[in-house]
């Protein structure tokens, strides 16, 4: 009752297009999350420094300086201030390489997110939809996938495929999958009985476009926030897979890569393992936040309307 | 007059499932109902919950099949589970909710949702569509300004004159009103019967207004059909079911919707000194 | 000495549009053994003011008063603990979706049976004695079997006298009805609201209606107070009311009432009101 209210009263004041509108009062509940906000802080800057690894990273990332191998941090004893993070064990600047690897990392869960993501929604609409033997056969099928542990099914699929970045990639997103596939056909059924759907039927709207027109826009708010999930563990995964040796192959400078050719000096040379590794923390923990915050912003969205 | 919909002893069953350890059961919503109405006219169907009024709407909306029977839309037989619906037919008939926060879809436009019959069922061009729109916004009391607003901007009142506009952009003959005021307040369900009488007087309209409430039953209809159970159990002109109602249910009914009459307040009040 | 009292009580919520004044300055008083009704459209501020008497609202919601007092004990001055004892206790309150208000993990005995453990202190026997008692009064078949029923197990009719026997299991005295039959068929209401009625008669309690129904005031009310978008309007005794109506906004309400239809369309709120309708032409 009060909702609806005050729905009137914010309506009649702010005369401002929907879209402003929309947003305002999507930042008034992202915004009250503070981590959210510093993870959106460092997710752009991680962004605008992948985006621009050429002009920021001090040198190539396969340069190699054979005069000052695994050479230490800048601030420690023995550092070089043209290495501000140190070598590794082939002399290549540490900062420049976690640069070029931000690229890595954020194209691995974008396509990683892309792939999960469309192929999730359509079979989640389908299933949802139709119900029946096609919903069974399609969960059927998920539902297996799920009981794998994710990483040795990525690791069985990666060795049938052959070890590769892109086909690491699309490990991780087969296993990532049924989870958006859960999601959609849970939004899809909850929707699909709301007098609108009805109404969209009664006006005569054909299947394909009832479910793309009419429910799928209204199952969009629980997916982003899937996807943010999603992306930083299809980065986790595919530094894992990397790590592993199943992933990227080197001298890419993908963070778990990195990680796994350092793996011997960890001990003689900790700040070889230590920067990968905290680069990658902290980025899964900024998508995180940011995932957070989305929940907190699309969610009572989705009970008040 | 012109019959616009007839039903002919409409069944409509539902099987519900047999579980591990329960056997399938069927459930007869709607037991053989028979009713005609012709053009112009308004029929209400009255009952209270799970009496099968709202399956009934579905029926006739050409939502759902029935089980068995005959439906006639303009003289026509439709018969969706065997032959499908054509687009013609799916126009003579359309629909408004009972919940107006529940009809409208919330990521489309006001424009939209009422461009979308168009769309779907016509080859009108954009322009034109959007012409009809504004026309019909105007026709059910709301502005121009209000074409590019989405739906939860307004309030229950509005959204329900948003229903009504989308349900007549296709030119229905028949109009299905599954309890369209009772999720309003008393002042905006004034307004709305006001439009849907003012609608029905200027496209010679047909209703058919299922409701639970008899006081806005006696204002709108001209014929009533009560059901109990799935079955009809009185059918008749409005006056001679309200003045002199044939089955028990129907005087039950009656008697237990609360009047608002001076009268029946002295009564009250004689009767609690009394006592 | 009056039962209830409320001087100049305002209620607002923040909200991401600054804040909301869903109760601006309302007085209200009960006495012992009366039926208030508090009639209204969605928004006039009616559950708003008494769910602030129970101490219900949520922490986004700010409430002011002069003077809220229950039995001559000033609300707000109590702390948490001591309102708490009269919440439940001395005031109760049934609402309006009765499947929803009862917790459907426990079964309706249970449930009773808490009400009691916590206000009254009686011991197991007691409390079931009590229990079956109360299902009796509020006229529910076989009580003794009932009390192992689970919520969604019994109908929408037979939760909300579960509800009234939980409401009444202290013996309040004054409760509060929130729309109790809103989400009823027509015939149960009948029954619910002779059974608040019997109820009220009987055990001598005050009972605040709150309704949008004007059949229902007109069937329970010994009194009548009218609120619009969270002012008082009119506040009257229901005979008077109905028949000489003081302001206009009742005077509309009664009027859109399709009983009291005397031409071919209905008088509408905005048509007699004295200010517009919020958003120019429509409601």
């Amino acid at each position: 009752m009060t909702d609806q209210t005050a729905g009137e009263t914010t309506a009649a004041t702010v005369p401002s297009g929907p879209k402003q509108r929309a947003f305002a009062e999507f930042w008034h509940y992202y915004s009250m999350n503070t981590g959210a906000v510093i993870g959106l802080v460092v997710f752009t800057l991680l962004v605008l420094v992948a985006l621009f690894a050429p002009l920021v990273a001090p040198h190539l990332p396969d340069e190699q300086f054979r005069d000052s191998l695994l050479t230490p941090p800048a601030w420690q004893e023995g550092g070089k201030s043209m290495f501000i993070l140190g070598t590794d064990a082939v002399g290549r600047d540490i900062l420049s390489r976690l640069i070029f690897g931000a690229r890595y990392s954020l194209f691995i869960g974008l396509i990683v997110v892309v792939f999960a993501l469309s192929s999730g929604i359509v079979l989640g609409v389908l299933a949802g939809y139709f119900r029946g033997w096609v919903d069974a056969l399609i969960m059927r099928v998920m539902d297996i996938i799920l009981a794998f542990p994710s990483l040795l099914l990525a690791l069985v699929l990666v060795a049938i495929l052959g070890p590769g970045l892109f086909n690491a990639m699309l490990a991780i997103a087969l296993v990532l999958q049924p989870h958006f596939a859960r999601l959609t056909r849970a939004a899809v059924m909850a929707e699909k009985n709301r007098e609108y759907v009805v109404s969209a039927k009664v006006a005569g709207a054909s299947h394909l476009r009832m479910m793309l027109v009419t429910i799928l826009p209204n199952c969009v708010a629980p997916l982003i926030v899937q996807a943010t999930m999603s992306f930083s563990n299809a980065i986790l995964e595919a530094a894992a897979l990397g790590f592993l040796g199943m992933g990227a192959q080197p001298p890419t400078p993908e963070w778990g890569t990195m990680l796994a050719s350092a793996r011997e000096f960890i001990l003689r040379a900790p700040w070889v393992v230590t920067f990968p590794g905290l680069a990658i923390l902290i980025t899964v923990l900024a998508i995180n936040l940011i995932g957070d915050g989305l929940r907190d912003a699309l969610d009572p969205k989705l009970k008040r309307s | 007059m012109t019959v616009v919909v007839e039903g002919k002893n409409i069944k409509r069953d539902y099987h519900v499932g047999g579980g591990m350890f329960r056997p399938a059961r069927t459930v007869h919503a709607v037991k053989g109902v028979s009713f005609s109405v012709e053009k112009g006219k308004t029929l209400a169907i009255v009952g209270e919950s799970g009496c099968g009024k709202s399956t009934l709407a579905r029926i006739i909306t050409l939502i759902d099949a029935p089980s068995a029977g005959e439906l006639f839309i303009d003289g026509k037989k439709v018969d969706i589970a065997k032959d499908g619906l054509s687009k013609e037919m799916r126009r003579k008939v359309q629909i408004v909710f009972q919940n107006p926060y529940g009809s409208l879809n919330p990521r489309q436009k006001i424009g939209d949702i009422l461009g979308e019959p168009l769309v779907i069922n016509t080859d009108v061009p954009a322009s034109e569509r959007r012409d009809r729109a504004m026309a019909m916004l105007k026709k059910v009391g709301l502005g121009p300004e209000h074409y590019n607003r989405y739906p939860h901007m307004f309030s229950g009142g509005q959204r329900q004159r948003i229903a009504i506009a989308r349900a007549l952009m296709l030119n229905p003959s028949l109009l299905v009103l599954d309890e369209p005021v009772s999720a309003l307040d008393l002042s905006v369900q004034a307004q709305v019967l006001n439009l849907l009488a003012d609608l029905q007087d200027e496209f010679q309209l047909t209703y058919v207004f299922i409701s639970h409430d008899l006081s806005v039953v006696r204002y709108i209809a001209d014929d009533v059909m009560v059901m109990y159970f799935g079955e009809a159990v009185e059918y008749g002109s409005r006056d001679e079911v309200f003045a002199n109602p044939q089955h028990s249910y129907t005087k039950t009914l009656f008697a237990a919707t609360p009047r608002a009459d001076v009268d029946s307040i002295k009564a009250r009040l004689a009767r609690k000194k009394a006592a | 000495m009056a039962l209830l009292e409320i001087k100049n009580l305002t209620v607002s919520f923040d909200t991401s549009s600054g804040p909301f004044m869903a109760v601006k300055g309302i007085d209200l008083s009960i006495e012992p053994r009366e039926v208030l009704a508090i009639v209204g459209e969605s928004g006039s501020g009616k559950s708003v003011s008494m769910l602030a008497v129970m101490g219900l609202l949520p922490p986004s919601a700010t409430v002011k008063a002069d003077r809220m007092s229950f039995n001559g004990k000033d609300l707000l001055a109590l702390d948490p603990a001591e309102r708490r004892k009269i919440i439940g206790k001395d005031i109760s309150m049934i609402f309006q979706e009765p499947i929803a208000s009862l917790n459907p993990c426990f079964t309706v005995g249970y449930q009773i049976e808490e009400v009691l453990r916590v206000h009254m202190g009686m011991d197991k026997v007691q409390r079931r004695a009590r229990a079956v008692e109360l299902l009796t009064l509020v006229g529910i078949p076989e009580p003794t079997e009932r009390l192992n029923s689970f919520p969604h197990q019994m109908s929408g009719g037979q939760c909300q006298r579960v509800m009234i026997a939980m409401a009444i299991a202290c013996n309040p005295k004054l409760l509060i009805a929130d729309e109790p039959t809103t989400a009823l068929d027509v015939t149960i209401q009948k029954q619910i609201l002779d059974l608040l009625m019997k109820l009220q008669a009987e055990h001598g309690m005050g009972l605040i209606m709150i309704t949008h129904n004007m059949g229902v005031v007109a069937e329970t009310a010994d009194r009548v107070v009218v609120q619009y978008k969270g002012t008082k309007m009119e506040e009257a005794d229901v005979l008077s009311l109905f028949e000489n109506p003081k302001s206009n906004y009742t005077r509309a309400l009664l009027a859109a009432l399709p009983d009291n239809a005397t031409g071919d369309r209905l008088p509408t709120v905005s048509d007699m009101l004295f200010e517009p309708a919020v958003s120019g032409a429509a409601s």
